[in-house]
């Protein structure tokens, strides 16, 4: 089945775009690595090959975990299937 | 996949083996740059590796420049050397260095003498070397001479889904075949650090990396002016889809599959601890990166890009791998390994490993990198501190 979403880890709350684009409203088929699961999404924004879709409703403060690991905070709410960057999310070092 | 117990080399003197057999003309400083290029010029097969610095530098950067030299000189892809300086003592310094490993090198100076009488000295002494050098043939060598280094580039989200681990899981298969590894990017890490400590093969080991790490970090938060934002990640980053050093670091991390490092270099150092993976203090900056493994001994390099970078280094062939479909599909001229099937699931990462392993074989034994077809040479010197 074609993947249009792939997330590292079971406990990431993002996944990352990899096919060209992805649409608002269109149902995403994602594809967990870690355990070879399945999950699907409805997103929010279009997004670009690479970026990431937040996989749950996230509020300011909350820590972005990817490959299980903390990536960073969110300086701005971000809803569920919603495109995530540097608008929405910084650094937690520098 | 069965993987290939030999490659096509050449053996040096002192019994490393090389996947190419230059013979560089090595100017000592920046001003001897012209005359080694004029040389370069005039001897064909030969290369020069013209760079900035060699003035007035001291203590640990001196000591930097003059290691980053004789390595780079008696990296077992260089057959012989002429080496040019404006002044006797330091180009004696590096011929002398180079000169333990075996292979021929010969120094000129340009006092007294001038770029034109030095050039016509060292031209015929280059012309000697080359004609040498083209009678060396390919033997078989054991895999265990390779000498592979890493360092990614232009990263975005797809280095760190499919072709940093694609790098890590050639590194999981030819660990055990008693290769040498190194990766480095100290700065690349942050976010990661915790994580990679955690990957020394010994408690020394771990601390060292810990050490080297917090001491760059301190040089960041003393220098920085905001948060770095631009700088890292970089703006081509940031277009891939990489929102914060954590991430990049996180997914730089994934080169090193699940191999322990057994010790940390200095920039250049030269490993002595045989066979293995070890961590080199680098800068993250692609050309100086590369030229500090290529001046610790390391004889081929893979370099995973997401948005394309298109680094090259003289010496050491640098191949390119990428997992984005755009970059492929925009500036393939630039990539050796296509693994963009895995984001579709055409191809699973030990398949990956495998094409990747097959490249890398057939680049040591001599097929050109995208990198040297497209004449990319860069050789960029890692300079400490300001000069006196």
């Amino acid at each position: 089945m074609a993947t249009d979403i792939i997330i590292h880890d079971k406990k990431d709350n993002v996944g990352v775009v990899v096919i060209e684009k992805i649409t608002p409203k269109q149902d995403c088929a994602c594809w967990i690595m870690e355990d070879d699961s399945s999950t699907n999404i409805q997103s929010i924004d279009e997004i670009p090959l690479g970026h990431k879709i937040a996989m749950v409703d996230l509020k300011e403060g909350d820590t972005i975990l990817k490959y299980g690991h903390d990536i960073g905070k969110v300086v701005k709410s971000i809803k569920k299937g919603e495109h995530v960057h540097v608008h929405n999310v910084k650094t937690k070092k520098w | 996949m069965e993987i290939p117990k030999s490659f096509l080399g050449y053996k040096r003197e002192n019994g490393r083996a090389g996947t190419r057999n230059h013979v560089i003309i090595l100017p000592v400083d920046d001003i001897s740059n012209a005359c080694a290029e004029a040389v370069a010029n005039n001897i064909k097969g030969t290369i020069a590796l013209p760079h900035s610095y060699g003035r007035l530098q001291f203590g640990a950067d001196l000591e930097l420049h003059f290691r980053t030299m004789i390595g780079t000189g008696c990296n077992p892809n260089v057959a012989a050397v002429i080496v040019i300086g404006i002044e006797p003592k330091w180009t004696k310094k590096i011929v002398d260095g180079i000169a333990k490993t075996g292979k021929p090198v010969e120094g000129f100076h340009i006092e007294r003498t001038g770029d034109i009488g030095t050039t016509m000295k060292a031209s015929k002494k280059a012309q000697e070397f080359v004609m040498w050098a083209s009678e060396k043939q390919r033997e078989e060598c054991p895999l265990s001479d390779l000498w592979i280094s890493v360092k990614c580039g232009e990263s975005d989200t797809t280095s760190g889904l499919a072709a940093n681990p694609t790098v890590g899981n050639l590194m999981d298969k030819l660990e055990p075949l008693g290769v040498h590894l190194c990766f480095g990017e100290t700065s690349e890490l942050t976010g990661a650090e915790q994580v990679c400590a955690t990957r020394g093969a010994t408690k020394e080991a771990s601390e060292k990396f810990m050490k080297t790490w917090s001491s760059y970090n301190d040089f960041i938060l003393k220098e920085a002016t905001d948060d770095l934002s631009e700088s890292q990640p970089t703006a081509g980053n940031i277009a891939g889809g990489l929102t914060t050093i954590e991430e990049k670091a996180f997914g730089n991390f994934q080169k090193i599959g699940n191999c322990k490092f057994i010790d940390v270099l200095e920039p250049a150092e030269e490993p002595t601890k045989g066979k293995g993976l070890y961590f080199m203090d680098t800068s993250s900056a692609a050309a100086e990166c590369v030229t500090l493994q290529a001046a610790a001994g390391f004889n081929i390099h893979l370099f995973p890009t997401g948005q394309g970078n298109i680094v090259g280094n003289p010496i050491e062939p640098v191949v390119k791998l990428t997992a984005n479909p755009l970059t492929v599909k925009g500036m393939g001229e630039h990539i050796d390994c296509d693994v963009s099937k895995i984001l579709s699931r055409e191809m699973n990462l030990s398949e990956a490993g495998d094409e990747l392993i097959k490249t890398t074989l057939r680049v040591a034994n001599g097929r050109l990198t995208c990198a040297e077809a497209l004449g990319h040479r860069e050789f960029v010197m890692t300079k400490l501190y300001r000069s006196a």
